[in-house]
């Protein structure tokens, strides 16, 4: 009993650490990459390639002047971007991370809590993670707040139902609820032939990947979808009165999302931590290079998806609000649905059911 | 009605077609394009490290020039604070006493000569004016600053050095 407190409190630590770290390298990553995307160099005066870049705003934010507005709610003021770090926090608890870890005979899950509802625990605290905006935006007292507060939610409902909707596939695909289950439903290989570790549901279901793909964009406020904070509207949105490390908070949950959420596709959609030819290498290494090459897996892959984020934002253009709403009522829902029908249909004729 | 010119042209407007609504297409377009300036080589010239090369007719920093014996030109005629529209130099005229004959070309030298970087606007008229080939806009860029008294350049600054071959003789 013992042993397993210790090596959960581990785990949760080292996970921690680990998002901190990306999320603020992350910083300095969609800086640079931006750079390389407009034919610029990006910050480079920080240390060797500006490496101390994430260190030296850090500094920076934390020195700067705190201010809250005189008639803002202080409570709600402050609990906003609390709220939005603590929900951006907890969402890495159900990710798998790797297969089994064998130290000196004992056993250890790479995963925080494997628990049987696992995908619904991650939308729970994604649709959480919008009330940091909320109520960050309201209680600054300010119109523009208050107005990105307001695109934030709507926008955050309206998408939450095409991803639901598009995780329902998926879930008639593998038959389970829980990310571990998942994850190891993707150890075999495609469609019967080639690689073990090659049986992706992107295979399985790319219409839903698609879908859960441009849901996840929308849920992580990013580019083509952040007109929440869109400054050509609305000054900065919900942040505009938030200031020194308040305002930290909000910039580092997002990239701290975008981490999530790159890991939650990366995991639901291409193979988590199974990497193709796994079971031809898994007897011949020992098996914690084993575990480490799995991680590994994973961990490219999320820094695929996180690229991916970047590269986006400095390609498409933020849309309008009335084509975002239509994007997600007119076109993402009916053909989530019609996934789920063409799914159950695929399955039925291929004897599945 | 027939138009005047008749060179008018009714812009047809398609309707867009089902791959151009479907709006994918033309995303993967733009990342190709994107990723495509990801790898291209970086126009960035990093400035402090690395310096664009001036062009010839470049006007810099001036410079005050001595003649081939290691002499200063400048005889304080005062045509260069004349002919500046930013009046920007100030110059105090002195005469040489006997035994000064190796530093100075003429008989009446400038005892200060001093040009406000932060009036000069480079125009080069100076250079122009000057009759003893004495003054030219042949050095950097004016480096940047706080306060403003260092922008007044005297002569300790300005004076071009003395050549090595006139220090060796």
């Amino acid at each position: 009993m013992e042993a397993i407190v210790i090596e959960k409190i581990i785990l949760i630590t080292v996970i921690l650490l680990l998002s901190l770290v990306i999320a603020m390298y992350m910083t300095l990553a969609e800086r640079k990459f931006a750079g390389f995307l407009q034919d610029r160099l990006g910050p480079n005066r920080t240390g060797p390639f500006g490496i101390l870049q994430p260190l030296a705003d850090g500094v920076k934010l934390f020195t700067k002047e705190e201010i809250i507005p005189a008639n803002a709610n202080k409570m709600l003021f402050i609990l906003g971007p609390s709220l939005a770090m603590f929900t951006a926090c907890i969402g890495s608890a159900v990710i798998p991370w790797g297969h089994d870890l064998v130290i000196g005979g004992r056993t250890i899950p790479l995963q925080v809590a494997d628990i049987n509802v696992g995908v619904l625990y991650i939308f729970g605290v994604v649709s959480l993670g919008v009330y940091g905006v909320m109520i960050g935006g309201w209680a600054s007292n300010n119109k523009y707040s208050l107005l990105g507060a307001i695109r934030a939610a709507s926008q955050n409902i309206s998408y939450e139902i095409a991803m639901g909707l598009s995780i329902i596939a998926l879930l008639m695909v593998t038959g389970t609820l829980s990310m571990r289950g998942i994850a190891v439903g993707q150890a075999g290989n495609l469609y019967g032939w080639g690689p073990s570790g090659m049986a992706w549901n992107v295979f399985y279901q790319p219409l839903g990947f698609l879908i859960y793909l441009i849901c996840m964009f929308a849920e992580a406020n990013r580019t083509p979808f952040d007109l929440p904070e869109c400054e050509s509207e609305l000054v900065a949105g919900y942040h505009t009165e938030h200031s020194s490390m308040k305002l930290g908070f909000y910039l580092f949950a997002e990239y701290i999302n975008m981490f999530i959420a790159s890991a939650v596709v990366a995991t639901l959609y291409f193979g988590g931590y199974n990497f193709p030819g796994q079971d031809a290498i898994v007897g011949s290494v020992s098996p914690f290079l084993y575990t480490l090459i799995g991680v590994a897996a994973l961990f490219l892959k999320i820094s695929f998806f996180l690229f991916f984020f970047i590269w986006i934002r400095w390609t498409i253009p933020r849309f309008r609000y009335d084509q975002l709403m239509k994007l997600g009522w007119n076109i993402l829902i009916p053909l989530s649905i019609a996934n789920i029908v063409i799914t159950g249909i695929v399955m039925f004729m291929a004897g599945k059911v | 009605m027939e138009s005047l010119s008749n060179r008018k042209k009714v812009l047809e407007q398609k309707p867009m077609t089902f791959m151009e609504r479907m709006y994918l297409p033309a995303i993967f377009q733009g990342l190709s394009i994107t990723i495509k300036h990801f790898f291209r080589k970086k126009p960035t010239i990093q400035y402090p490290e690395q310096k664009r090369e001036f062009s010839q007719n470049f006007r810099g920093i001036h410079s005050l020039k001595r003649d081939e014996d290691g002499r200063e030109r400048c005889t304080a005629c005062g045509l260069c604070a004349l002919s500046c529209p930013a009046e920007a130099i100030t110059m105090t005229a002195a005469e040489r006493k006997p035994g000064e004959e190796g530093l100075y070309r003429e008989e009446k030298y400038a005892a200060v000569y001093e040009i406000n970087m932060l009036r000069c606007i480079f125009c080069g008229f100076c250079e122009e004016a000057c009759p003893k080939e004495a003054i030219y806009l042949d050095g950097d860029i004016a480096p940047a600053n706080f306060e403003r008294d260092t922008f007044i350049y005297g002569k300790d600054r300005l004076l071009e050095p003395i050549h090595n071959k006139v220090q060796n003789s």
